[in-house]
This record gives structure tokens, sequence and C-alpha cells, in this order.
């Protein structure tokens, strides 16, 4: 059942236009994706192979070492839950990704739609290229001629191919009577074509036939690159989506059944075991647990839920089975809710303008006017309309923004593989632009700067027989704060004690008995304590006085290193949270963060950013809940972990995909430094134009200048952008 | 001058065989996976005889 549901993941466009009964009357083949984040070499390729086709029911495995994925065609009824085991023993970290999301990667047209108009593009221009420079060398007369006119027959059907997408894209900026960058280009480009074929039908000296196709050919090659860029990001991002397997648990008369989140209904039960994260809005119709709602609030504390509590989706339950009617689905949710929020911060940040679309707003007006005039002159001085022509097309062409259209993406790819490899995703095309201008920094605190799990502080300060107790407690349970006991416990080199009839009281803690007297480690209330501010369990024994177990959240791996890198680099670090004062000030205090704020509601966050912003500052918000989403839109630039809920990570320019904070300092040099180049780039781009330019104005630029200028400063500025790593 | 009939037709073949047999390989996805492919043939498995 679960097989029909998926969308068809094609790898080939015959196989969409084929028909689909024969799916339903053959059992369909389960497509299973996973994702291997280990694989490195050939080794670990045949491993994974070999470990996965060696599982009966699996007909085929193939591992993409690129993607890190492999792809597995089984059984219907194969789960991917089944293969991961297997892998896991091969010693192969390995993740379910929903094939759903993933298929969007797997056919990648654009990008190979423009590698074929580039692949086109160059054949044509190395062709052409080849019979220019002969004529270049001195072919006179009906040889000259010959080569024009077989260089026009392999140029007008190659731009008519492979220029497609300028002037779809100048079209449409024409249309609303606007100018982009393509608009020179395709002027150029066709002017020059006409001219050259004007002049080739009156046995003329000069054709721009091998000019307008080498353009034609850099200018894609600044478009695949900078598509390539953006694929890559994106079928990472959507690698982390596809992680998150949306599957819940509907409980009907028939008993328990696994469907996807997006078949619930209002009204329905659902069960949500111990780990498991709330799939919908509604109320617990039964049993006790504790929430974790640290992703929506920023608090720590886990909130105790019982029957008729309202629970909202994304909230992740702690301790025992919860069963759960549905009030609200999708995208009615407050999670979803949450997107109108967003929305509203987003029109922020649209007002930023890249520094390639205003040197276009500076250059596209600028080279029409000029090229209009120099005709206008030539037409003026010598009366002769074809003279006059064929100056205009050379002043288009020796100014055509060749450079320009490279200087950006060739920058922008060098620098994002660069930060790729450091686990940072740069998911917006100007991000690093944006990042580059940042001098105010906002982290929010859980999740971002902790790592969400808690830390055992005061062992030392208990007595050794109450730790005993509570290891041997600790030990039956799985809530974060036992595990972190057990964890702290055994490395202090301390062995349980014996006690019997261990059980766990959802929602309140666990119990056993030690030497005929009961003991309880727990929630303040239950063993009859004063709570105080700090995340705590407590132990009683018997009727002793409970003993307090203090916690801290434990820092995220680099928190420290990247504030005070980003405090260093001038940058002002303030502190978000919606968590609990005393909490909040701690932290901060430990990070040396000087401004913070505690307490703030999602409107809260955003309000703060928007303050800052006009105050004039470039705020890099780094957040990770649901409540810090609205934030990161207002922010100029966002970037959230990989742990962020989906809404978070969709919101933000950039993901951190490690567990480490610490490239967060690094990444604002990156990008400083990728902005520089981008404006020396157009510096460059702009001396080779001022030299060129009163040559084809004075008329004294050829085919063979044109094509010198053009190719030169295409490499220089592709040399310039590689200096970057 | 006579050969140039012969010799631009030929270029040109050669060119467009070339611009053919790479978009056969874009349409075939062997682009998909650069790397494993790079891999793959240091991989002693079906040495002997392809992979059925």
């Amino acid at each position: 059942m679960t097989a029909q549901l998926r969308p068809t993941a094609a790898a080939c466009p015959a196989c969409v236009a084929a028909p689909a009964q024969t799916v339903e009357s053959a059992p369909q083949e389960a497509r299973i994706a996973l994702s291997l984040p280990g694989i490195h070499c050939q080794a670990c390729i045949a491993n994974v192979e070999r470990a996965l086709n060696a599982v009966s029911g699996v007909d085929s495995a193939r591992v993409n070492l690129t993607l890190k994925r492999a792809m597995v065609e089984a059984a219907p009824d194969m789960q991917a839950a089944e293969l991961i085991p297997v892998l896991e023993a091969a010693g192969y970290e390995a993740h379910e990704l929903d094939p759903g999301a993933i298929s969007a990667t797997q056919t990648d047209r654009a990008g190979r739609d423009l590698l074929m108009r580039l692949a086109v593009a160059g054949f044509a221009s190395m062709n052409v290229m080849l019979l220019s420079v002969s004529v270049w060398s001195g072919a006179s007369d009906a040889t000259r001629d010959m080569f024009h006119w077989i260089s026009a027959a392999i140029a007008m059907p190659a731009i008519a191919f492979s220029a497609k997408p300028f002037f779809v894209n100048a079209w449409s900026a024409l249309r609303v009577r606007r100018l982009n960058m393509d608009v020179p280009i395709v002027l150029a480009i066709l002017l020059a074509l006409a001219t050259s074929l004007w002049e080739t039908s009156l046995s003329g000296e000069h054709a721009y036939f091998d000019a307008a196709l080498t353009l034609t050919f850099f200018l894609l090659a600044g478009r695949y690159l900078d598509h390539r860029t953006r694929a890559v990001a994106r079928s990472a991002a959507e690698e982390l989506a596809a992680l998150e397997v949306h599957r819940a648990i509907r409980l009907t008369d028939a008993g328990e059944e696994q469907v996807p989140v997006a078949e619930l209904m209002p009204g329905d039960l659902v069960l949500v075991r111990p780990g498991g994260r709330m799939p919908v809005d509604g109320e617990i119709v039964e049993g006790r647990s504790e929430m974790d709602r640290s992703l929506l609030t920023g608090e720590t504390l886990p909130v105790y839920a019982e029957p008729g509590f309202a629970v909202s989706a994304g909230e992740v339950n702690l301790t025992g089975p919860l069963t759960v009617r549905a009030t609200a689905v999708g995208q009615e949710t407050s999670l979803h809710r949450m997107a109108d929020l967003v929305a509203i911060a987003e029109s922020g940040r649209s007002r930023y303008t890249s520094l390639a679309d205003s040197a276009a707003k500076l250059y596209a007006p600028g080279v029409h006017i000029l090229s209009a005039l120099s005709f206008l002159g030539w037409y003026i001085y010598s009366g002769d309309l074809r003279t006059a022509l064929n100056i205009a097309a050379a002043v288009l062409i020796i100014t055509c923004p060749c450079a320009l259209g490279l200087a950006v993406p060739a920058v922008t790819t060098a620098a994002s593989g660069r930060l790729f490899r450091k686990g940072m995703l740069i998911k917006h095309a100007t991000a690093l632009e944006r990042l580059a201008e940042v001098d105010t920094v906002v982290f929010d605190k859980t999740g971002t700067l902790t790592a969400g799990t808690p830390q055992l502080v005061n062992l030392n300060d208990i007595p050794l027989r109450d730790a005993q107790i509570a290891l041997a407690l600790a030990q039956a349970s799985s809530h974060p704060l036992s595990m972190s006991i057990s964890a702290a416990a055994k490395e202090a080199g301390i062995a349980p004690l014996d006690v019997s009839e261990i059980e766990e009281v959802p929602g309140f803690g666990t119990q056993g008995l030690y030497q005929g007297q009961q003991v309880r480690l727990g929630r303040a209330a239950w063993v009859e304590a004063e709570p105080g501010a700090q995340t705590a369990a407590w132990l009683a024994v018997g009727t002793e006085a409970p003993c307090a177990f203090l916690f801290h959240d434990a820092l995220r791996p680099g928190a420290a290193e990247a504030v005070t890198a980003l405090q260093q680099a001038g940058k002002d670090v303030r502190l978000i949270s919606g968590d609990t004062r005393p909490a909040v000030e701690a932290l901060a205090a430990r990070l040396g963060i000087k401004t913070w704020q505690a307490e703030a509601l999602p409107a809260d966050k955003a309000q703060r950013v928007r303050n800052l912003t006009d105050h004039g500052h470039k705020v890099l918000m780094v957040g990770d809940g649901l409540n810090d989403t609205a934030a990161l839109a207002a922010a100029h630039v966002s970037i959230s972990p990989a742990s962020a809920l989906d809404a978070a990570r969709v919101a933000s320019d950039i993901v951190l995909l490690g567990h480490d904070l610490s490239p967060l300092a690094d990444a604002c040099n990156t990008a400083i430094k990728a902005t520089r180049r981008i404006r020396e780039n157009f510096r460059i781009a702009t001396v080779y134009n001022v030299i060129a330019v009163p040559l084809a104005v004075a008329g004294f630029a050829t085919p063979l200048i044109a094509a010198l200028a053009m190719s030169a400063s295409s490499i220089t500025v592709s040399l310039n952008a590689l200096r970057l790593r | 001058m006579n050969i140039l009939t012969y010799l631009i037709p030929i270029s040109l073949l050669l060119g467009g065989a070339g611009l053919l047999g790479f978009i056969y390989t874009v349409r075939s996805n062997q682009y998909d996976d650069p790397e494993g492919d790079a891999r793959r043939i240091l991989n002693d498995e079906w040495d002997d005889k392809p992979k059925p």
C-alpha cells in the first residue's frame, strides 16, 4: 500500500509517459533510498552493495558516491528499517530518505538542458573560431567569403538553440518594460549576427560570428556554474528534508496502522511512542508523559502532560506512550500557522539588491546609450549606414557583459564549495553577499548554542550511596535526564546498587525498592520537594529529605569558539531566548555575551531583530526552533543547524550540516573575501572595457581585437575567482 | 586550395560526432555520479567477467 502512494520517482522521461495501469496489476517494486554519510571510497561502494544485495528480497542496490546515497529496488513489502541494521552491521551509518522528497534531484532537467546548450555553443564557437583564425591570418576574396558563409551556417542555428535562455529572459524583462543583464546580451548577439550577415553578403572584411558565439559560450558557462552551485545546495537541502520520513501510527478499531502524516484527519486517534515527535495538534486522551517543547518555545524544562492536555505538532514525547486525538492536521497545525509570521517577515529581505543586479542597473543603460551614440555619431559624420552599424555592433560586442556574467557565479561557486567542505550549505543565491555585510549576530539559546542535552553538574556534592541508587533507577529509563545521570555516574566509576522492582511511572519518574525502602527519582512534586529554578531531578530514599541532581545544558561543540571569534571580529553578539531568565543569564555569563534577553515570545524575537535592522544594523540570526522562524526570516541573513525544525531550515539562508558551530566565524570571513573578489572582478571587467571601448567607438576595433578582449577578460575574471581557495 | 572542400566537411563531421557523443553521455545519466564511477574502476570485483 505504501508503495502505491509514493510519487513515481521516474529517472527517464519515457517512464512518465508509460501507461500507468500496468503498475496496478503487477506488484510494484519498492524503491528505498538510503543516505550513507560515512562512505568515501571504492571499498565502501563494494561493501555496501554486497551487504544490500545479500538481503533476500532486494533485487538490486546501487550506490551513488557523489550524493552518498544508495537506491535499492526491492520486493514491495520491504521496509528501509530492515536494511539499516544490515548496513550498520557492515559498519556504515545509514538513514532512511523519503524517495518523494529527493525525486526532484534525480532528474535535474534544467541543468542538463543548460549543459547541452553549453556543449553546442562550445562546439560551434570552436569551429567558427578556426575559420576566423584563417581569415585573420590573411585569407582574402572568395576564400574569405566562403569561410564567412560557412561560419554563418554554423552560427545561426547554434545561436538559435544555445542562446535561447537569454532570449527568454530578455523578453520577459522587456515585456514588463524593464532592463536586465540579458537585454544588452541579446542585443549584442542579434546585432552582431545581423551586421555580420550583411557584411558577408557584400563580401565585407569584418564578420563577428565568432564573437557572437564565444560570447554565448562564456555567458552560458557562467549560467551553468551558477545553476550547479544552486543545484548542489538544493539537493543537500532536499536530503535534509527527506531524512524526516513523516509517518504516524493511527489507532483504528482494527488496531494500529502506519500511515503517512498527510493522511491523518482531525478526530483520528494517533499513538505517539516515547521519543516520537507529535505529528498533529491535538488533545491527550490516554497516557501520561513529559513533553519537550524546546523546539517550539525554547524552554529546556520538560512539561508534564496528562489526559486533557493540549499538544502541538513538533513537540517531542519523552517518557510514556500517549494517545492523542487530532484537532488540527497538516497546514492547520500551529507549526504551519507560524508560516504566516514568516511570510510577513520575508518581505524585508526581498529588498536586497545583489551586487550583480546593481552592476547591471548601471551597466545596461550605459552600454545602450554608448552604442546608440556611436551609431549616430558615425552616421552623421560619414553618412554611411553600413559603417555606423558595424561600429555600433563592435561597441556592443566589446562591452559585452561576459566578464560581468562570469564575475559573480565564478566567485560564489568557489566560495560555496569551500564552505560546503566545512559543513555549511549556502541555500540562497545572495546569502554570501549579505553575510559579508553583517555587524550584529543574534543567537538563539536552546538547540543552537546548547546541544539540547542536559549535563549533570553536581555529582561531586551527592553522597555516594544516593548516586549509586540514582544510577540504578536511571538506567531503567530513557528520559534525557536519566540518561545524563547514568552517563555521568558511569564516567565517574560509580557502580549501581541493587534496587529491585524498578518501574517507570510515565510523566513522573522511576521508582523501586532498596533494602525494603521505597526509592524514587523524578519530578520535584512527585518526591515532595520544592522545585528550584534550575533543571533538576530529585531522588527520595524512604522518608529522608530528597536530594537534588542539578543539570545545565551542554554547550554545542564549537559554540564558545564561534562566539569568541565573532566578538574578536568586531561583531556585536547578542542572545535572545524563550527560556527562563536564570538559564539564559547563566549561559550568557558562561560565553561572555553581554546583551541578552530571556522569555522572548516568537513575535518578540522578530521584533527585536527588526528594531536592530531599523537602527541600521545588519543582523545575522542563528536559530533552530519554531519560535525563531520569524526572526530568521526577518534578519538580514540567517543560519540554522541541520538539527533544526524543517520550518526553521526553510526560513534560513544557510544550513550548518555538522554538529559544530565553529565554522560560523570562518564563514563570515570567507563571505567578506568572496564579496571583495566579486568587486575586484567588476573592476577588472571595467578596466578591459575602458581600454577597448575607445578603440571600438573610434572604429579601430576588428573582430580579432573583440575576440582577444573578450577571452582575456573572461579568463582573468575566472582565475581571480579561483584565488579564493 | 581545393583540399578545403574535403577538409572543412571532414572537420565539421568529426566535431559533430564529438558533440553527438557528448549529448549521448548527458542523456544516459553518465554525469550523475562522477566520483563513484571514478572509484568503481579500482574495484576488483567483476574483473574477469562483466556483472550479469
